[in-house]
Formats: structure tokens, C-alpha cells, sequence
């Protein structure tokens, strides 16, 4: 038989309310033969119960009992695809501007957004924002659909305003690749088949655009610093101990000059190890275990470290997503959830709310709910991480309610560089 | 900003889905106090528990194996599920729905009804009873809409319901299992795995499967458009004819509800040719119990379901 070998790319799909999300990755999944009989015949059942047309697209997503009566995607749904060479992972998040945490949770872990929005709106506030989440949440790749040609009559006008509005917020925010593509995900243009529609325009289409995309960028990083946030100590045969995690950042190699941190002791890579068996290196993304040379009382919450060393800090200027109920207040006292470790933390200074229109931040001194904001926070412990841009496994954390182990923020070390 | 990126990895999505499954398992044995592995003998949890083996090796298993008995199991399934426990010298602990029929808990189906949805109150019964705080479970998202929108750590309140409208918001592989007394996670390791990667996986793992994964000779009946195996739980109505055909199973669950499909494939590739070329789902092929409603998936994890 043959091998198949094939690489995941991460997508999330963004942008407001009724733009066409979950229409387009519908579409996607129809057209590049994804979706089972029985699933679309399913589809097109509750598109008829509903009486919303033979097929409504959106139904392959939507599929909780309250999304279908309201017509909304209220939480984020995961979908798969193969091609011969690559595995998505679709994460479609809602677009209401109630729902951002699950927006933020669905684009958290993508390696590229895919904007949908509507040509004749342009680009809306919430779309903005969440172009700016994205952003914010190290997404570097952004694929946009500008969706709905077909009720502008296909117009190369109208498309271009929209490209122009785009491409000024896309170098804002400093992303790396930006397809722009104009689509009717009702119709298929541009989704998977190229239009007849639109002679005027000869780029990829919305497939094309993803198959040419760079997959793993999640795990991607500029700092060449190899990490691995310790999870778990496994005693071995004979009385030695190794130290669990998922190596991030870069390649660990048995042999390697180490730090564990923060006690700062420094040893030697002895040995790496995989389900049991013995390997010389760890790459980026595994889960693997390793012996240390020293004796060292390491556990739970340390971290393994190459050089260039994450820092060791108790204080931390950080970017915060704020999805509490509650606004967030200068004083209040939380849980941090950061890699392995847990930590009690204090809102020490909140240094105001990004504006979403004029990406700078105004002089706020709490965050209410889906606010961006920056925040210093003091930790009990000494947490060892890195500037988000550099490492999103060690400069990401949550905040989590002490009474209720409710996740209330989503946090990043450091700010943005467009802010 | 500008320093250069290293070299991409050389790991496939296999890979990659097999780090992050062992990375889910950990944490949720770290964070909560007592941990379950919800283990039915079917592909599922029998991948996820090759994973918790990998995960944890070579120290035994730190957490339990549950199985909830309907008592209308495939007998090759509970010695598939004897047989994988003994193996790994894991804790095996067996919670039965007769039992929850006895104490009068929910009405007795007769031994031919479908005993499907009653599992839940003998599954919420044993995590209470055995005060588990997080239970494993081999659910998949691409098995059905419901699923493909729940958390990988799925939070449950003090009845064991799953509230869809008010999931934690969960960040990039910031898993936090935390809760209060009364209150359970599930954890699904196995979200982003689809029906492809899981026999992939178990190709490349060498791993053993119950024989009725495998084409073999049975009796079937055709009932609801599905190819159910007369056996004890399933007796030929007047109007059913009894046929011999080569058959497999693409899921299991009970054997009153889990429809064979026509086939000849008796081997891993044969079985991945397969599935690569089907045009039906492995639910909408095989389960009965999703058939019920639109949203029958949603309700029953409502309740507590798997």
C-alpha cells in the first residue's frame, strides 16, 4: 500500500455576522467532495424542515439546535479535509461580537484566517476586529474571500474598493501573505472552481490559495530557543527519573547543553525518549520525555530550556482579551494559566483598551467584556516565558475566575508591534 | 522580529495528531485528581488507550479503565476489552446498566430494546460513585455535528450536562481541567483525529482490533436500512429475511443498534481502501441510535451521554 504522507494546516475562518462564513466552508466541503451522502442529505432535511431553499450551506457547520432556529454560529465547529498532500483542521468561528471568546479560541491555534465578508458592506467593525484578534494572535497568512459578488452584479468596481480597504489594514496589522479574492460562496465562484463570472480577475482561487499556504506556521517561531514546559515526571526502571512535555521552538538533541528554569541549573540532554523508546532528538510538536545528566528536583511547571533563555520574570507586560462578565479591574486577583504552571496573579496597572478603528489604545483603566487591552499583571510565582512574537507556547496564558474555574481571558506577553 | 525561522519539522499529520493526543492525556492527569478512561472495546478507545499506554510509559497507567455494560455487547468486544486490560495490567472497572435497571432507575427496555440512551444515568451514577473529577473518551468531531463542536476538555456541571451555549473558551493548548467538587471534565484527545487517521494510525501501530472490524461470514437481517447480526439481542421479525453475507463492522456499539456493512476487506489496508472510497458516513452507515432526530446527537450529550 501506499504511504501517505501529508502535513496539517490549521485555518480558522473569521469576519462578522452573515458575511457567509460557514456558507463558504459549506461550499468547500461540497465542492472538494468531503461531505458523505448521508450528511448532505441531512443537510438539505433541515434545509427543507427550515424552509430555507433546497440546500443551505451554512446547516454543515451549524449544527446545534439553536444555530439552525436562529441562523447563527454561536460556538466554533471543527471540520476536516484532505487533499492528496495536506490535512485541514477547520475551525468556523461565530461572528457576533458576544461570542469572541469562541472565535478567539477557534483562531488561537490557526495558521491561517480565512476573512469572509461581504463586498457590498465592506470591511465592518467587527470584521476589524477580528482581523485584529487574528493579528494579535500571531495569524500571518489571511486568504479573503470577498464574498457575495453575485448581488453586485460580479462588479470590478465594487470589488476593488474593498481590496483597497484590505490591503491598507493588512499592512497595519503586518501580515505576511494576503490573498484577496472576490467569490459568491452561494454560487461556487471562486471557492473551488474558478469563475466564469469574473473574467476580470485571474488570481487562485480560495482553494488554490490554501493548498499554496505555508502549513505548521503555529508551531513556528523567531525565537531559536528550544523549550519544553515540563507536564509530568515518569520514573523509569532502575530508579531514574525523565521530564514530560511538547517540545516547542526548536529541535532538542541528547548531548544538548540545557537550563532548567527558573532555578536556573544548568545539565546536560542525557537521553530522549518517545512512548517508551529511546530517540536522539526531539522535534518541534512531540511528545516526548527526557533524562537530565544532574540530579536536579525539577517537576510540574519548570521548564527546559536552549539558549537564547526565556526570561524568568514576576511581573509582565502583557496583551489580555477580557471575556469576563465582569469588567476587569486594576487589584483583582485571578488564576494564571501559563504552559504547565498555574500561579495566582494581580492586576497591577491596566494600561488602557486597543481602539479597533484607529489601532491605538485609549486611557481605559478597566477591560469589560471582549475588550483588548493592555495589562501588567504580578505573579505569586516566577514564571518563565517569552515574548508571544517570539514563542506562543511560552508567551500565551489564560486567566481563569478562582470561584468558578471559568476561563475569563486569553493573554499574550508583550503588545503587538502595531500598536 | 526578523531573526529566521528554524526548519520545519519532518513529522506527518499523524505525527502530530499522536504529540498533541499524548499531550491532552498528561495534562488532564496532572491537573485533575482522579482521572477515568472511558473504554467501550471499540477503535476509538482502543487507540486512546495505545495513546495513554505511550503516554505514560513506562510507568503503569496512572488513572483506571471504565467500561459502561449494556449487556448487549458483541462477546468478541468484551474479550477484546479483557484481553487489551489484562495486557497492560491496567484496573478495569465494569458499570452495569442491568444494574441501574434493578435499582429501579430507569425502565427496563426488555431484552430486546435499546438500552443506547440509558448508559448515561449508569455512567453519571459511576463517576459520582467513584468521585472521578475527568473522564477520557474516544469521541471524534467529524463523527457527527454535535461533537464537532464541543471543547477537547468539555466541562459538565453537578447533573453531568453539557451546556453548548457556554463552553469555556479554550486557547491555544492551555487545557484547564479544574472544578468543584460534584462537577467532571470529559476529555476527548481524539477531537482532530477522523475516521482515516484513526485506521492509519492503527496500520502503523500494528495494533489488535475485535475480530468483527474484519469482513467475516454472518446472519443478518436488513431492519431500517441497516444489516443488523441476529444474534440474542436481535431477533428476525416475521417479515425479515435471514441472510449469509460477508460483512464488517465500521463502529461498535450495541449490537441492536449497530448495523455491518457488505464487505470483503479483511485486512488494515483493505479496511483503509475502504473507507477512503466511501460515500456514506461511518455513523449514518452504522448507528441507529443517531437517527432518532436532526439533533439527536446534541440531546443526548445534553444529558451526560458520551
Amino acid at each position: 500500500m501506499e504511504v501517505i504522507t501529508k502535513d496539517l494546516l490549521r485555518l480558522a475562518t473569521i469576519g462578522s455576522v452573515d458575511d457567509g462564513k460557514s456558507t463558504l466552508i459549506g461550499r468547500l466541503l461540497v465542492d472538494t467532495r468531503q461531505l458523505f451522502d448521508d450528511q448532505l442529505d441531512a443537510v438539505a432535511a433541515a434545509s427543507e424542515k427550515r424552509g430555507v431553499g433546497d440546500l443551505d450551506l451554512s446547516f454543515v457547520t451549524d449544527g446545534l439546535r439553536a444555530e439552525r432556529e436562529q441562523g447563527i454560529t454561536i460556538d466554533v465547529a471543527y471540520r476536516y479535509a484532505t487533499t492528496p498532500t495536506r490535512k485541514y483542521i477547520i475551525a468556523d468561528c461565530p461572528g457576533h461580537v458576544q461570542y469572541t471568546g469562541n472565535m478567539a479560541t477557534g483562531a488561537s491555534t490557526a495558521d491561517l484566517a480565512l476573512v469572509v465578508l461581504e463586498v457590498a458592506a465592506g470591511l465592518k467593525e467587527q470584521t476589524r476586529r477580528h482581523l485584529c484578534i487574528a493579528a494579535l494572535l500571531g495569524v500571518r497568512s489571511v486568504v479573503v474571500a470577498v464574498n457575495k459578488m453575485d448581488a453586485v452584479d460580479w462588479s470590478q468596481l465594487a470589488f476593488q474598493r474593498v481590496v483597497d480597504e484590505i490591503e491598507t489594514l493588512s499592512r497595519q496589522l503586518g501580515f505576511k501573505s494576503v490573498h484577496i479574492i472576490p467569490v459568491s460562496a452561494l454560487l461556487g465562484d471562486n471557492v473551488v472552481e474558478p469563475s466564469k463570472n469574473i473574467p476580470w480577475y485571474e488570481g487562485p482561487t480560495v482553494l488554490d490559495a490554501l493548498e499554496s499556504s505555508e502549513a505548521g506556521a503555529w508551531e513556528h517561531t523567531t525565537t531559536q530557543g528550544a523549550r519544553l514546559p515540563i507536564q509530568w515526571v515518569l520514573r523509569q526502571p532502575g530508579g531514574g527519573r525523565t521530564y514530560a512535555g511538547m517540545v516547542c521552538g526548536d529541535t532538542l538533541h541528547v548531548g544538548e547543553r540545557v537550563w532548567l528554569l527558573p532555578a536556573n541549573i544548568e545539565t546536560t540532554i542525557s537521553a530522549i525518549n518517545f512512548g517508551g523508546e529511546s530517540i536522539t532528538e526531539a522535534t518541534v510538536g512531540l511528545a516526548a520525555d527526557i533524562e537530565l545528566a544532574d540530579e536536579t528536583n525539577a517537576g510540574r511547571g519548570d521548564l527546559i530550556a536552549t539558549r537564547p533563555l526565556p526570561r524568568v520574570v514576576n511581573e509582565l507586560a502583557t496583551t489580555i482579551c477580557w471575556f469576563g462578565e465582569k469588567p476587569l479591574q486594576v487589584g483583582q486577583r485571578l488564576r494564571m494559566k501559563h504552559t504547565t504552571k498555574t500561579s495566582p496573579v494581580r492586576v497591577k496597572v491596566i494600561n488602557g483598551v486597543i481602539d479597533i478603528e484607529k489601532l491605538d489604545v485609549d486611557d481605559s483603566t478597566t477591560l469589560t467584556t471582549n475588550d483588548i487591552g493592555l495589562a501588567t499583571l504580578q505573579t505569586a510565582d516566577l514564571m518563565v516565558v517569552d515574548d508571544y512574537r517570539a514563542n506562543r507556547v511560552t508567551g500565551s496564558f489564560v486567566l481563569i475566575d478562582e470561584a468558578t474555574n471559568a476561563t475569563v481571558a486569553a493573554g499574550m506577553v508583550g503588545h503587538a508591534s502595531f500598536l | 522580529m526578523t531573526t529566521p525561522v528554524p526548519t520545519p519539522n519532518k513529522t506527518d499529520h499523524l505525527d502530530l495528531l499522536e504529540s498533541h493526543a499524548i499531550f491532552i492525556l498528561r495534562e488532564v492527569v496532572a491537573e485533575c485528581e482522579r482521572p477515568v478512561l472511558l473504554f467501550s472495546g471499540g477503535k476509538d478507545s482502543a487507540v486512546l488507550l495505545h495513546l495513554a499506554v505511550k503516554a505514560f510509559a513506562p510507568q503503569q497507567l496512572p488513572f483506571p479503565v471504565m467500561h459502561i455494560d449494556t449487556g448487549q455487547n458483541f462477546p468478541e468486544v468484551l474479550d477484546f476489552r479483557d484481553d487489551a486490560v489484562e495486557r497492560i495490567g491496567a484496573k478495569l472497572v465494569v458499570a452495569s446498566v442491568q444494574d441501574t435497571i434493578d435499582q429501579g432507575k430507569v425502565a427496563d427496555p426488555g431484552l430486546l430494546g435499546s438500552r443506547n440512551r440509558l448508559q448515561t444515568v449508569t455512567l453519571l451514577d459511576a463517576i459520582t460513585d467513584n468521585k472521578f473529577d475527568a473522564a477520557f473518551g474516544g469521541a471524534r468531531r467529524d463523527e457527527d455535528k454535535a461533537r464537532a463542536k464541543e471543547r477537547i476538555l468539555s466541562f459538565r456541571d453537578t447533573f453531568g450536562q453539557w451546556d453548548p451555549r457556554q463552553q469555556r473558551p479554550e486557547l491555544w493548548q492551555l487545557y484547564q481541567g479544574k472544578v468543584n467538587p460534584g462537577e467532571h471534565v470529559r476529555a476527548f484527545p481524539l477531537s482532530d483525529w477522523t475516521e482515516l487517521d484513526i485506521w492509519q494510525y492503527i496500520e502503523r501501530e500494528r495494533m489488535a482490533l475485535p475480530e468483527i472490524y474484519f469482513a467475516h461470514e454472518r446472519d443478518v437481517v436488513l431492519r431500517d436500512g441497516m444489516w443488523l447480526a441476529v444474534g440474542p439481542f436481535v431477533e428476525p421479525r416475521p417479515d425479515e429475511v435471514i441472510e449469509h453475507l460477508s460483512v464488517r463492522f465500521r463502529t461498535v456499539g450495541d449490537a441492536n443498534c449497530t448495523g455491518a456493512v457488505v464487505s470483503r476487506a479483511s485486512t488494515l489496508g483493505a479496511i483503509i481502501d475502504e473507507i477512503t472510497l466511501a460515500n456514506v458516513s461511518e455513523r449514518g452507515a452504522t448507528r441507529g441510535d443517531d437517527k432518532f432526530s436532526e439533533t439527536a446527537m446534541e440531546d443526548r450529550k445534553r444529558e451526560g451521554y458520551f
